[in-house]
């Protein structure tokens, strides 16, 4: 088991406390799992990770939640965006 | 060879600076947007914008927002500049030019351009207000003006 490292940013950054956290993590796994996985580590506050308008985005792209993902890659979650 | 410049940091810009580099030869106009910070939003003062980004993925997804607009209009180049970091009433916070032969294409571009900036691109903006801070959240209005690019 390696680590993924998961990052946050804006409100969502604010919400949980922290711009990234670590976690024990078996390749092959969904985004779905990350979020179950984040909830015990983080508790309550992680339940907004659930909520369909919080973005995902693996090596800078977005993905649904089914994607699956190794420890390498670069995990993101991110608030709606409000640029221009 | 359609030129693109993009560029997301805490900078100024001058626009005029910008037209010049948008001028390539074959242009024959250039349409700008310059988006300003507001001094109020929803019935508050606005202090302070405060902007932030994803760096790496915000850049990518305006590349790939110029490819999009290159796709759909016949452009000869466009220009995204995005700041970030804090803002005050008054201040320059995008700018997005487009360089056609003919202006309907520049006017289209750009309008699309900004359409999609503000609803596809990793930015967020917190605004500090007299009754304290706090996180912008998308407009439906600005997601269904984007949306109409695709109808």
């Amino acid at each position: 088991m390696s680590q993924l490292k998961v990052k946050f940013f804006a409100s969502l950054r604010e919400q949980l406390g922290s711009d990234s956290v670590e976690l024990a993590w078996t390749d092959g796994q969904s985004i779905q799992v990350l979020i179950d996985l984040l909830k015990e580590q983080l508790g309550e506050a992680a339940n907004i990770l659930d909520q369909s308008e919080i973005l995902v985005a693996v090596n800078q792209t977005m993905v649904d939640r089914d994607h699956h993902i190794n420890a390498q890659d670069e995990i993101a979650f991110l608030p709606p965006v409000t640029g221009g | 060879m359609i030129s693109f410049h993009i560029r997301v940091s805490e900078l100024d810009f001058d626009a005029q600076e910008e037209v010049t580099r948008l001028s390539v030869l074959g242009t024959g106009g250039v349409n700008t947007f310059v988006g300003v910070v507001r001094d109020s939003n929803d019935e508050s003062d606005v202090k302070c914008l405060r902007l932030e980004h994803y760096p790496g993925m915000t850049e990518k997804q305006i590349e790939e927002i110029l490819s999009e607009a290159s796709s759909r209009f016949d452009i000869l180049a466009a220009t995204v500049i995005h700041r970030v970091g804090d803002l005050y009433p008054g201040d320059q916070i995008v700018f997005v030019g487009v360089a056609s032969a003919h202006r309907g294409e520049a006017f289209d571009a750009a309008e699309f351009l900004i359409d999609y900036l503000k609803t596809k691109a990793t930015f967020w903006k917190k605004e500090f207000t007299p009754e304290g801070p706090r996180w912008l959240t998308t407009r439906k209005t600005d997601v269904d003006t984007a949306e109409d690019w695709n109808r």
